[in-house]
């Protein structure tokens, strides 16, 4: 019985927790689908979707996958890491932006 | 027990013999993570390219219509999510002994992510035989649209058929009685991953390549 509590605790999360998760992850879903419709500046737009990306995949990695009930140190040996990565990928960025600007006139 | 075994087991009663566990977690889980870390980055790399190629060419199509399109798109990440919902079901029954329900659970699972794939190559053939975009060609003459788009979703299509694969092994063991609660959730930590990507993919390519009206 203390094993089976035991394990409980570790898994965490009850099956209201994940529906409540799922509809708002549907939900979320909705609310880019709207701003796609309707067709908002692009800038705005991607800093819209973007962000509700993000949230979106904190909500599924924290409680479909049971990070947030795993030890913090699980989570500090992989994510500083992983975000680091990326963000360095952005530098070329800045290449991306000019490169339209250098073409030659036609 | 023998003295051998005793020394495998190490004094705590585990397998671990360097101290206390850092993670709590078993090996099965932590390899999975650091496999799902690594392929973050392929797919992220992927995203980049994508969006650098997209940020150079100011001219880059806008190819999907918001009707049937998107609405179509949309249904897929529907059926991704709710699978997702499914396979954390199949987890929660796993941990509480009930094979059969797990077993219906991931089958759940395994029917979101079929209508995925049935839904994703739907879209693919009408890219391919109406509009006319492969991978190295398109009528809007963006070559790079139609080889990032495909190597992108084609990459996320791969990951999901594999994932329908782990899963119809990981049900056919469970029903047979093999596997553990932990083989389940591993399983489910590949899925939820699939998932996630698409989180990312279907706002970045389509939400942003939308066409209305």
């Amino acid at each position: 019985m203390s094993n089976h509590a035991e394990e409980a605790v570790h898994v965490g999360g009850s099956i209201s927790t994940f529906t409540k998760v799922w509809i708002a992850l549907l939900a979320m879903t909705g609310i880019e689908v709207l701003l796609a419709y309707e067709q908002v500046p692009t800038l705005i737009m991607l800093t819209c979707l973007l962000g509700l990306s993000i949230i979106k995949a904190a909500l599924i990695i924290a409680y479909f996958m049971h990070l947030k009930f795993e030890r913090l140190s699980l989570f500090l040996t992989l994510f500083p890491m992983l975000i680091f990565c990326i963000v360095l990928m952005l530098i070329f960025l800045g290449d991306a932006v000019r490169i339209p600007n250098m073409r030659p006139p036609v | 027990m023998s003295s051998s075994h005793a020394s495998a087991v190490g004094p705590a009663g585990s397998v671990w013999e360097g101290g206390q566990s850092p993670y709590a977690t078993n090996s099965k889980k932590f390899g999975m993570w650091l496999f799902l870390i690594s392929d973050s980055l392929t797919f992220s790399a992927m995203l980049f390219a994508y969006t650098y190629s997209r940020v150079t060419n100011p001219d880059w199509p806008k190819p999907f219509d918001f009707s049937p399109a998107i609405i179509f798109s949309t249904v897929m990440t529907f059926c991704l999510l709710s699978s997702s919902l499914t396979m954390v079901m199949a987890v929660h029954s796993m941990n509480h002994g009930d094979r059969k329900a797990t077993v219906r659970w991931i089958l759940a699972t395994m029917v979101g992510g079929g209508a995925f794939v049935v839904l994703h190559l739907s879209e693919w053939m009408k890219l391919i035989n109406v509009e006319h975009v492969t991978p190295l060609n398109n009528p809007w003459g963006v070559p790079l649209f139609g080889g990032t788009f495909f190597a992108l979703t084609g990459l996320h299509m791969t990951h999901v058929i594999c994932g329908l694969i782990y899963l119809a092994i990981i049900a056919q063991g469970i029903a047979r009685g093999k596997f553990k609660a932990e083989d389940v959730e591993v399983s489910g930590l590949y899925w939820h991953f699939v998932d996630l990507v698409w989180m990312f993919i279907f706002p970045l390519v389509y939400l942003m390549s939308a066409r209305v009206g």
